[in-house]
């Protein structure tokens, strides 16, 4: 489906430059949900660019379904870190923006725009502009826009980060609802660890600076997973043994910034 | 709440002009310098009889739609161009504010002599004054466009034309209209004082020469006149705006 190969990012000069992405290789199966986790600065965001064609890599190769990515691919949708509503689209003309750029006749594209409203939970709020909802309801307008344009990787990145806890929890509830319904296949870029372990088959953890993966760790919890999942005891398995991952590498970060 | 507050505001206009009507009747205010308002009001029929003051009301109307029309073609492309080009935004930005800040109407002997005493005179004068406001407005207008939002779009696959239309430019509306409603302002108050200035065409001229006739309740009615213009032109963008609003 996705597959990353020995991609590397290098910002400034040769000679003074910082190497954000360092030789990273990983693919991800149809279906799957897989996530990217590190600690600020590792160059999450970075590789989320490169993957979703915004930012060209300086080596390295990413590929969907087979094909290069060189720019923004139509099979690839992406949910910004920050919340992304076009603030003059009522909901459903928000969600209903792709099809509206597909050419698809309004009726047409409403009655679909509707169904993905219904699947992130924002029935009855169709009319209402950006600005009348909560932070986390305008995030599931991002998401049901961008699930709207059907695409075969859904790429996130920290789309929780600026929302409060219970909000988190219950959206990852509305995400793994969601991936259940579409088997979509999903990337997401995230800081939090349970987060990683709620919703992930298998997560990536990336060292701080040059951030190259350290270690891929399979989440065998059941399906469906709800929020309730945070409590058994195999979940705090799971997230204790990443924070012995993720704590050495945050430690670096800390020590090096300074903090 | 919402209701009251307009109704509030004309009751202290109206309880004004009574006051100030009180005023001239006690000889407070001097009558020679400030008319009753009673006879200020009489004046008015008189002004549409034999002052043909809905003609140069058009006239001042047209002159000014004239002016504000090509500040909003020629600023908004400017204000796209300075935009575009971060160099010559660095380099022009400065000089637009300062233009916006100079009082041009005083360089009206300039343009007299390159336009003549004509319309073009008071529409050029309009115009300059007018196309600082659009620039200035739709360059803010652009940068403020949250870089997410332009992500948003390419990550959808838009080209530049697609992302202008459907990005860019329904984020900057807001503050693009603001700028021509300034821009109309600023060239209303342009036009009425270019036309007083150069004793030429529409309600400025009118008050030029109601006031060299020293007929003091003909003028104080023309100058009452345009204050009603211009609230209504004010009141007019009000609603163009928000019907935009909702259409983008």
């Amino acid at each position: 489906m996705l597959s990353v190969a020995n991609v590397t990012m290098r910002f400034g000069t040769p000679a003074d430059g910082v190497t954000a992405v360092d030789d990273v290789s990983f693919d991800i199966r149809p279906g799957e949900f897989v996530s990217i986790i590190g600690p600020s600065g590792c160059g999450k965001s970075t590789l989320f660019n490169i993957v979703a064609g915004l930012q060209p890599a300086t080596s390295g190769q990413v590929s969907v379904e087979g094909a290069a990515v060189r720019g923004p691919h139509p099979a690839v949708g992406t949910v910004f870190q920050e919340e992304s509503c076009f603030p003059w689209r009522s909901v459903i003309d928000n969600v209903a923006f792709p099809l509206e750029l597909a050419g698809m006749p309004r009726g047409e594209r409403h009655d679909q725009a509707r169904h993905f409203i219904e699947l992130v939970g924002l029935r009855g709020f169709e009319r209402r502009l950006p600005s009348e909802l909560s932070g986390g309801m305008r995030q599931r307008v991002c998401i049901a826009r961008t699930l709207a344009a059907k695409p075969r990787l859904l790429l996130m990145d920290e789309p929780f980060a600026a929302l409060d806890e219970q909000t988190r929890l219950l959206l990852g509830d509305k995400v793994l609802q969601i991936q259940q319904t579409l088997r979509q296949t999903t990337l997401l870029i995230t800081h939090s660890i349970t987060e990683a372990v709620q919703l992930s088959d298998r997560v990536l953890v990336m060292t701080y600076r040059p951030g190259r993966l350290k270690r891929f760790v399979t989440i065998d919890l059941p399906r469906p997973r709800t929020a309730e999942v945070v409590t058994s005891p195999e979940f705090g398995a799971a997230v204790a043994s990443l924070w012995a991952d993720l704590r050495e590498e945050a430690s670096r970060g800390m020590a090096e910034a300074g903090g | 709440m919402r209701r009251i507050a307009p109704l509030f505001g004309l009751l202290a206009i109206c309880l004004l002009i009574v006051l100030l009507q009180f005023a001239i009747g006690a000889g407070i205010v001097d009558e020679y310098t400030v008319p009753r308002p009673t006879a200020i009001a009489a004046a008015l029929p008189r002004l549409l009889a034999e002052e043909g003051i809905l003609t140069r009301f058009l006239t001042t109307v047209a002159e000014t739609f004239a002016a504000g029309a090509a500040a909003t073609l020629v600023g908004t492309g400017l204000g796209a161009a300075l935009y575009r080009w971060p160099l010559m935004r660095r380099s022009f930005e400065p000089w637009v504010a300062v233009l916006a800040a100079a009082p041009l109407v005083l360089a009206y002997p300039l343009f007299l002599v390159l336009f003549g005493r004509s319309s073009s005179t008071v529409v050029v004068i309009a115009f300059a004054s007018a196309l600082p406001p659009v620039v200035l407005q739709t360059v803010a207008g652009f940068s403020a466009v949250r870089p997410v939002l332009l992500a948003v779009g390419r990550s959808f696959g838009l080209g530049r034309a697609a992302e202008f239309r459907r990005v860019l430019l329904p984020a900057a509306l807001p503050s693009v209209f603001t700028g021509l409603r300034l821009a109309l302002m600023f060239g209303l108050i342009n036009v009425v004082g270019v036309e007083f200035l150069i004793n030429l065409g529409g309600l400025g001229a009118l008050i030029n020469d109601l006031s060299e006739r020293y007929d003091l309740p003909g003028t104080w009615a023309a100058i009452g006149f345009v204050v009603l213009v211009s609230v209504s032109l004010f009141t007019v963008l009000d609603g163009g705006e928000r019907w935009l609003q909702r259409r983008r």
